[in-house]
């Protein structure tokens, strides 16, 4: 089932067009992983998704009903947004950073239902936070601080799941173990899960399906070996880039800088 | 590990309890602080309308010093909750109540009602109290609607447009400071822009106590989206909050609460920005508990600082804020130090 539609959306900064008619969808369960250049609107995207900033033109569909129909606090129940870089304050612990994402079932002064509380633990432990819980923010690592901001958006319990760099500043096991787990979830919980992702690897590991974003437009849709070929990738990011198969017998391609061109 | 996080919530409502024992104590015992020397013994019996004492005592204490001491209550307490707010919303450290116009705005009306000897009066305000929270009030409207930029109000120009504004009129202030006819203008004026409860009276306290009123039952329906507020406006959207009308409702709610207080104990510093970082630095950012805890300190911290006035400087009137600031800056160093923590933002 198509949770989310993205129809012939245009959007433009001060007159400076960012977005150019885009269209995509994402079903529940799947990983649609978004990539391009820098400045080709990725992150506008789903800010537009995330009804932060609304489209000019074109329509974005959230279950099947138009973004502009839901008010924010019912949005905020089924659209979760991972920001790029997301600031936390310091002083913050653990378990009441990831309480804000129930922010929008809270009920007056922000005091936790018992179903708050077991949701917060659920989204920790899947986030694999729940021994930090108590630990105050400005005392975590990079990684954690990120696993906390995605335990954060699970706890919204949502439908649609935002991802804007999710990986960025992580390790290379905890960019793995992150993925991982953000699939494991979209396939047991049906999450329809739209993630931007620059490292074009990753990218093609972890996604079901695969949009090319360039300056504004979608170059290409489809599966990763579809979609990750070196003439799309050349038109999109310029030369440089070498496209091979993987040792491992799967058919999702991986991407080298090409050396031999200087 | 459920049980660490037990812990620290016991931890904060233990502390919350003793601070407020502590502002009981401090208030009772603030009673028998004063010019006239009524014995400890004395204060306590009339307050517990037991003995004979001169009729003079009773007012000295019923209509003098008690309302002083609840009047300090109210104006510390305003003061650090307004402080905490705006440190929430402009994710600033440096933020106090008036940060956007409340004292700059209050103190240009208080000059104006100084120096053109104005005379009127409403609900026990005089001239100078009524044209400082009108000031105030005019000063913050003007300022959050020249911050404006486009239907929203960027943190950023707010701020700017704050310290414009403020410029402004503190110019001005200092302008009719110097050019006062009389040089007892100029003394008030310089007494009112430094912070004395030497004014209270029961009249002030019920004209202001409902504005205050209302301004803490709308900060504290809000307490959970100020936590929301300290992340950027982005996340606090994308968490469903509609951050342009909840900004201008609690903005609006803390600024009258700030301005109703200025305008019976004038300008005092140091209590706003002080008292929630105090906070912060022991507890943690959970306005939930920030809130009520910076209220009860901030209300301590004035009612010892005009005590302490009273009892060591009596019968001079020692400007409110020499006190705060001196006793209290050593001591939140020394917090700053001990805690180590990374509060400051950014």
């Amino acid at each position: 089932m198509v949770l989310l539609e993205v129809k012939d959306v245009h959007f433009s900064y001060d007159g400076k067009p960012v977005l150019k008619g885009v269209s995509l969808q994402v079903s529940g369960g799947e990983i649609l992983g978004l990539i391009g250049p820098n400045g080709a609107g990725k992150s506008t995207l789903i800010k537009l998704i995330a009804g932060i900033l609304a489209p000019q033109e074109g329509a974005i569909e959230i279950l099947g009903r138009p973004l502009k129909s839901w008010r924010r606090q019912d949005l905020a129940k089924v659209v979760a947004l991972v920001p790029q870089g997301a600031y936390i304050p310091p002083t913050f612990t653990v378990w009441e950073s990831v309480l804000l994402g129930r922010t929008p079932y809270l009920h007056f002064p922000g005091i936790a239902s018992k179903k708050d509380i077991e949701a917060v633990q659920r989204a920790m432990e899947w986030a694999e936070v729940g021994h930090l819980q108590d630990k105050f923010v400005g005392e975590l690592s990079g990684g954690e601080r990120q696993r906390v901001i995605l335990a954060r958006a699970l706890a919204q319990e949502p439908k649609v799941l935002l991802l804007d760099e999710p990986t960025a500043h992580l390790d290379i096991h905890h960019q793995v173990s992150t993925l991982k787990l953000i699939q494991g979830l979209a396939r047991a919980e049906g999450l329809a899960v739209l993630a931007v992702l620059h490292d074009l690897n990753l990218a093609s590991s972890f996604s079901d399906r695969i949009a090319l974003l360039v300056e504004g437009k979608v170059l290409a849709q489809g599966s990763p070996e579809e979609v990750i070929v070196a003439d799309r990738l050349h038109r999109a990011y310029g030369s440089g880039i070498l496209v091979m198969s993987r040792p491992d017998n799967s058919t999702r391609p991986i991407v080298l800088p090409d050396l031999r061109i200087s | 590990m459920l049980s660490v996080r037990v812990t620290l919530r016991r931890r904060r409502w233990l502390s919350l309890a003793v601070a407020v024992l502590l502002l009981l104590a401090v208030s009772l015992i603030a009673t028998s602080w004063g010019a006239a020397g009524i014995p400890a013994s004395a204060v306590a019996r009339i307050l517990l309308g037991q003995g004979e004492y001169p009729a003079t005592w009773q007012t000295i204490l019923f209509q003098i010093r008690i309302p002083r001491i609840i009047l300090g209550g109210i104006v510390g307490m305003t003061l650090a909750v307004a402080g905490a707010v705006y440190q929430a919303i402009f994710r600033n450290p440096l933020a106090d109540p008036y940060l956007l116009g409340v004292s700059s705005g209050a103190s240009f009306g208080a000059a104006l009602a100084i120096y053109f000897v104005w005379r009127f009066s409403w609900g026990g305000l005089n001239a100078v109290s009524l044209a400082a929270f009108g000031g105030a009030m005019l000063a913050t409207a003007a300022i959050y609607s020249l911050g404006r930029v486009g239907g929203k109000a960027p943190i950023t120009t707010l701020i700017l447009a704050g310290v414009a504004i403020g410029a402004l009129l503190s110019s001005a202030t200092t302008f009719f400071m110097f050019t006062a006819r009389e040089a007892f203008h100029t003394i008030n004026l310089l007494g009112w822009l430094m912070g004395s409860l030497a004014l209270a009276d029961w009249a002030r306290i019920k004209t202001i106590a409902p504005y205050v009123a209302i301004a803490f039952g709308v900060i504290a329906y809000y307490s959970h989206i100020l936590n929301v507020l300290q992340l950027d406006e982005e996340q606090a959207m994308a968490l469903g909050v509609e951050v342009e009308r909840v900004k201008l409702l609690i903005i609006a709610s803390a600024s009258l609460a700030t301005a109703a207080a200025v305008s019976v104990s004038g300008v005092i510093g140091f209590v706003g920005i002080i008292i929630p970082h105090m906070v912060r630095l022991i507890w943690g950012s959970d306005y939930r508990f920030l809130l009520p805890m910076s209220a009860i300190l901030g209300g301590l911290c004035l009612i010892l600082a005009d005590g302490l006035i009273r009892l060591l400087f009596a019968p001079r009137e020692l400007p409110i804020g020499v006190v705060t600031a001196f006793l209290g800056a050593p001591f939140f160093l020394y917090l700053l130090r001990r805690y180590k923590k990374e509060v400051f933002y950014f």
